[in-house]
């Protein structure tokens, strides 16, 4: 497999070194990426991380009106507790630190670890878990956070922007996770630089339906099939689990391997859906923004809107991958 | 044990886990995210050079280093989980390090991970290689069997553990994700916990039967 890369063992340190070459309005220091302007006096800190391998996500979302930084790790793997800490102090205005940790067992440890070792910044955390291709029990790791990562950085990045307590931020990216939800479809596994080789088979002729972000295999295979029906498996996956009524914030998400075409293809399918189930898509996405590699494939993800969120949505954010209103 | 035999067994550790990395990546390719061969890998070499650079006064020294380079170099799950083990057992274990003590400090070390990770047995987690030891050596210590005993005993019982993960269906750490299909595949962190006995074993049979 061909990649563009130095060493498997330097890819993550020559992409961090490019990404802030690239965007003179991040800093990058011990493994961390932050908004070159520093913490502002007053405002909640807003802090992201996990594995790498996602980009954009989570260091792409630096900047003003989502997070203060970034704690990149190495790929598909959480970043250690003394990232975290680091961060954590450093964007601390005195108004306390947001964590916002994807529900995988080994982000959560780091980030609980982190959280514990900080001292004299208050920190508060939230989970995303928004797959509904894992069911969710008392007894198992939970749902995994994907896609509605990026709606939970935006929205709780933005109030935190407009100088909100810590609590509300809190509490907003709480329940943008609650109203959101996200089921992925891939056409291929990926290949990771150390490994070389696609982490799973997947024959020409099939799809694996409820993959995560991870190249980790989905919860089944079936044949290939037009976009058309694969759109309408992830919809009606998520419509079952939330049910799809008025506002809807809707984003087609590439795995990092599909072309953009072919991701229009399939929002046009799903926004039919949503029309179709009586609600309105009101605020769309569509672009590869939560990866796993070079997967071919897509994910959906949707978060019922209200008035204030949509506002929170609307509010101006610019970073490396998500910029308006600015 | 004394802080030489401690010091093996991380080198042989480290050894065998580089030995066995693409077979447990391979394990973890097949039901998680196939790293986990390439990240206890690069723990163990950081390790190996946390222990050179500040050498430890005793076992109990080695395993506070050990747990607390894995929890700042490793990330993902098992940094953590066996960072804590470690850690745990070197705030616990007394001296002199006997049988006995290192019995009772390895209990309190297993107890930390099912604590931090809120896995039970039969949960398809490193919990079901780690307690099956843990008993082995608890018995073996009731019994006064000999330290080479018992930790072969202990070795054995990691080592059944983990290919008891076989037929589970896995309910904690990123496996749980498959449901059904993760049934049929051996747990990666149960297998490299059954690596890390056995090379307890082997640098104890090495070291002769004797010492303990």
């Amino acid at each position: 497999m061909k990649k563009l890369i130095n060493t498997a063992d330097s890819v993550v340190e020559d992409a961090l070194n490019g990404m802030v070459a690239a965007h003179p309005s991040l800093r990058l220091r011990d493994r961390v990426v932050y908004r070159a302007e520093g913490p502002r006096r007053g405002k909640v800190g807003v802090v992201s991380g996990g594995g790498s391998g996602h980009e954009p996500l989570h260091a792409g979302f630096v900047g003003h009106g989502m997070l203060d930084a970034a704690c990149p790790g190495e790929i598909f793997t959480s970043p250690v507790p003394d990232q975290i800490m680091e961060a954590t102090q450093a964007v601390d205005g005195g108004a306390g630190v947001l964590h916002i940790i994807k529900n995988y067992t080994g982000d959560v440890l780091n980030f609980e670890m982190a959280a514990e070792l900080v001292e004299d910044v208050e920190v508060a955390s939230v989970l995303v878990d928004d797959d509904v291709a894992v069911q969710d029990s008392l007894y198992t790791a939970g749902r995994r956070g994907t896609g509605a990562t990026l709606f939970v950085e935006k929205i709780a990045g933005a109030l935190a922007e407009e100088g909100a307590p810590l609590a509300e931020v809190a509490a907003v990216a709480r329940e943008v996770d609650e109203r959101s939800r996200s089921f992925g479809i891939a056409l291929t596994s990926c290949t990771t630089p150390a490994a070389g080789k696609p982490l799973f088979d997947l024959p020409e002729t099939d799809v694996e339906l409820g993959i995560g972000i991870h190249g980790e295999p989905g919860r089944a295979r079936v044949p290939m099939r037009p976009a058309r029906e694969l759109a309408a498996l992830a919809a009606e996956a998520v419509h079952g689990d939330l049910p799809l009524r008025d506002d809807v914030l809707v984003m087609v998400n590439g795995m990092g391997g599909t072309p953009l075409m072919e991701l229009y293809v399939v929002f046009a399918e799903v926004a039919a859906f949503v029309r179709g189930k009586g609600a309105r898509v009101t605020r769309s996405l569509v672009g590869n923004y939560v990866t796993s590699l070079d997967m071919q494939g897509f994910s959906l993800s949707v978060c019922r809107l209200d008035d204030r969120l949509t506002r929170l949505w609307d509010a101006p954010v610019e970073t490396p991958a998500l910029r308006w209103g600015r | 044990m004394d802080t030489a035999l401690c010091l093996a067994w991380f080198e042989e550790a480290a050894r065998l886990v580089h030995r066995d990395r693409d077979r447990l990546t391979a394990l973890d390719a097949a039901i998680g995210d196939g790293d986990h061969g390439a990240n206890l890998d690069r723990g163990l070499t950081e390790v190996g050079k946390a222990l050179a650079e500040s050498p430890p006064g005793s076992p109990a020294e080695t395993l506070l280093t050990v747990g607390t380079t894995l929890i700042r170099r490793v990330g993902g799950a098992s940094g953590p989980l066996y960072g804590s083990l470690f850690r745990q057992m070197g705030r616990t274990l007394g001296s002199p390090a006997t049988l006995a003590a290192f019995a009772s400090a390895f209990d309190e070390g297993v107890v930390a991970v099912e604590r931090l990770g809120k896995a039970a047995l039969g949960d398809k987690t490193m919990i079901d290689a780690l307690v099956p030891a843990s008993r082995a050596l608890s018995l073996a210590v009731r019994d006064g069997v000999g330290v080479l005993q018992a930790v072969e005993q202990a070795a054995r019982a990691a080592q059944e553990g983990a290919e008891a993960t076989i037929p589970m269906q896995a309910r904690k750490g990123r496996a749980s994700y498959l449901g059904e299909r993760s049934i049929g595949h051996m747990d990666p962190g149960a297998s490299s916990s059954a690596l890390f006995m056995e090379a307890l074993a082997a640098v104890v049979r090495r070291a002769g039967a004797g010492a303990a």
